[in-house]
């Protein structure tokens, strides 16, 4: 027996209420978060991950206090990822009961204020979130690159190379998004999870297309992940989170039931 | 009503361990704390921390808490947890070894690379997750089931002079001590604070342990 397969629940949170894209259009209001992560928490989840995607600056302040209602009351590792941009915001949601934040495209703008952040803060804390499309041609060999601004923009930086410069810069774990498979439902990219979970020596968060329990052990046994995250097949009550522990155990994964 | 201060030196995020406290007793004045005479006048005292040993002693020395610390670690019920377990040791590899408190003897070691399960799969530094503890007999691990898991994040491990006080082991792949137990003093590497049910009952213990 040994270190358990982390799985996650991921609650997309715009304006202190749940929501989950499919494909980031199409979005449907499912609750409130602090009542979802409860539940989840119930059911047994490892940790929770909070993605604020509240446009506007000024509405921030509103995952702040979701963040704080959460760590008053479910005692597992909080990470809160989306407008992470400076070592302030990193502060206020560490003070609020986060336990890590996730850096995503400040990090790709910046990639000094991952350094600053590891340093201020400790790799315990920094998650960069990476979200990576497939850019080589069939039968080519396998060639993935960073994408910003939802997958839409291209940035022409190589994906393996950018996880390893991260975990240099001081990154704890990567958050490795496939924007080829979010929201398809059809699985993780496998060989893009198995190729950054090689490349370093921190945990790799899997996400992006799980659409059954089957997924995410497969995350695991082919993708190499150490931990998977999932939203929509969770948050609809589609599964629950006792069932992929049960699912992951049957396929020999070692788990936290 | 009982009361326990929480060892505030500026090394990281306190709410969630002061928050778990007060879960897990309600009738307990919980409170955060730099200052010295708070800390010597609670009847328990917990000393937390993460982050590098180096800022961690820097900022012990700063606000002039080695002493207080010290001395409290004498006297009542004291609850190290991470930094705050390798930080009672005698001296810590991590910044090119770095001289600790030296209330428990013995040191701080990393995890030497590259590690591998029996399978030959590597094995991620930090250990990052939930792990197994086993057990040894000490009143914190009342009502606590024999191999219980608990949330860890952590490059470094304690390995003490002394194997009576080993309170707790936990593989990866080897077998690390996870817990120590001296006196009055409790001291873990995981997070009870992020352990869910498991930690709750562990805090709960600690603050009706006597020492």
């Amino acid at each position: 027996m040994g270190l358990a397969k982390r799985i996650i629940p991921c609650l997309d949170v715009d304006n202190g209420r749940v929501v989950k894209g499919v494909k980031f259009v199409d979005i449907r209001d499912a609750g409130d978060p602090v009542e979802i992560a409860r539940r989840y928490d119930k059911e047994g989840a490892d940790e929770l991950t909070f993605l604020d995607i509240t446009a506007s600056h000024e509405d921030r302040e509103t995952m702040v206090h979701v963040v704080e209602q959460v760590a008053g009351e479910v005692f597992i590792p909080l990470t809160v990822g989306g407008g992470i941009r400076t070592l302030d915001d990193i502060r206020r949601m560490l003070n609020a009961g986060a336990d890590k934040v996730s850096i995503n495209s400040a990090a790709v703008f910046r990639p000094e204020f991952v350094k600053e952040a590891a340093e201020r803060f400790g790799s315990q804390c920094i998650v960069v979130a990476i979200d990576a499309k497939k850019v080589s041609q069939p039968g080519e060999p396998d060639k993935w690159e960073i994408f910003t601004h939802g997958g839409r923009k291209p940035t022409g930086i190589d994906a393996i190379e950018w996880a390893k410069k991260m975990v240099g810069y001081g990154a704890g774990e990567i958050l490795l998004t496939s924007m080829d498979k979010d929201g398809t439902r059809s699985g993780f990219d496998l060989p893009l999870t198995r190729a950054i979970s090689e490349a370093v020596n921190v945990p790799v968060i899997a996400s992006g297309g799980v659409g059954c329990l089957d997924d995410l052990a497969d995350g695991v046994l082919e993708g190499k992940a150490d931990a998977v995250l999932a939203a929509s097949i969770f948050h609809f009550a589609e599964h629950t989170v006792g069932e992929a522990k049960q699912r992951m155990a049957e396929r020999s994964i070692e788990v936290r039931l | 009503m009982s009361s326990v201060a929480v060892i505030d030196y500026g090394m990281g995020n306190l709410h969630s361990i002061a928050k778990a406290l007060q879960y897990a007793d309600s009738s307990v004045n919980v409170f955060v704390t730099a200052d010295g005479d708070d800390i010597l006048s609670a009847d328990r005292v917990v000393f937390p921390g993460v982050g590098a040993i180096r800022d961690c002693m820097y900022s012990l020395k700063q606000s002039g808490l080695i002493q207080i610390i010290k001395e409290a670690a004498k006297a009542k019920p004291f609850l190290g947890i991470c930094l705050g377990m390798q930080a009672l040791l005698t001296d810590h590899e991590e910044n090119g070894h770095t001289q600790t408190l030296n209330i428990i003897p013995g040191h701080v070691v990393r995890f030497t690379e590259p590690l591998q399960d029996q399978s030959g799969a590597t094995l991620k530094i930090p250990h990052m997750g939930w792990n197994q503890v086993r057990q040894m007999q000490h009143p914190l691990w009342e009502n606590i089931p024999q191999d219980s898991r608990f949330y860890f994040v952590h490059s470094y491990y304690a390995r003490p002079d002394d194997q009576a006080t080993i309170a707790g082991i936990t593989d990866y792949p080897k077998a690390f001590t996870c817990a120590l137990a001296a006196n009055n003093i409790f001291a873990v590497q995981f997070h009870p604070e992020k352990s869910q049910t498991a930690g709750l009952q562990l805090l709960k213990n600690f603050l009706h342990w006597d020492g």
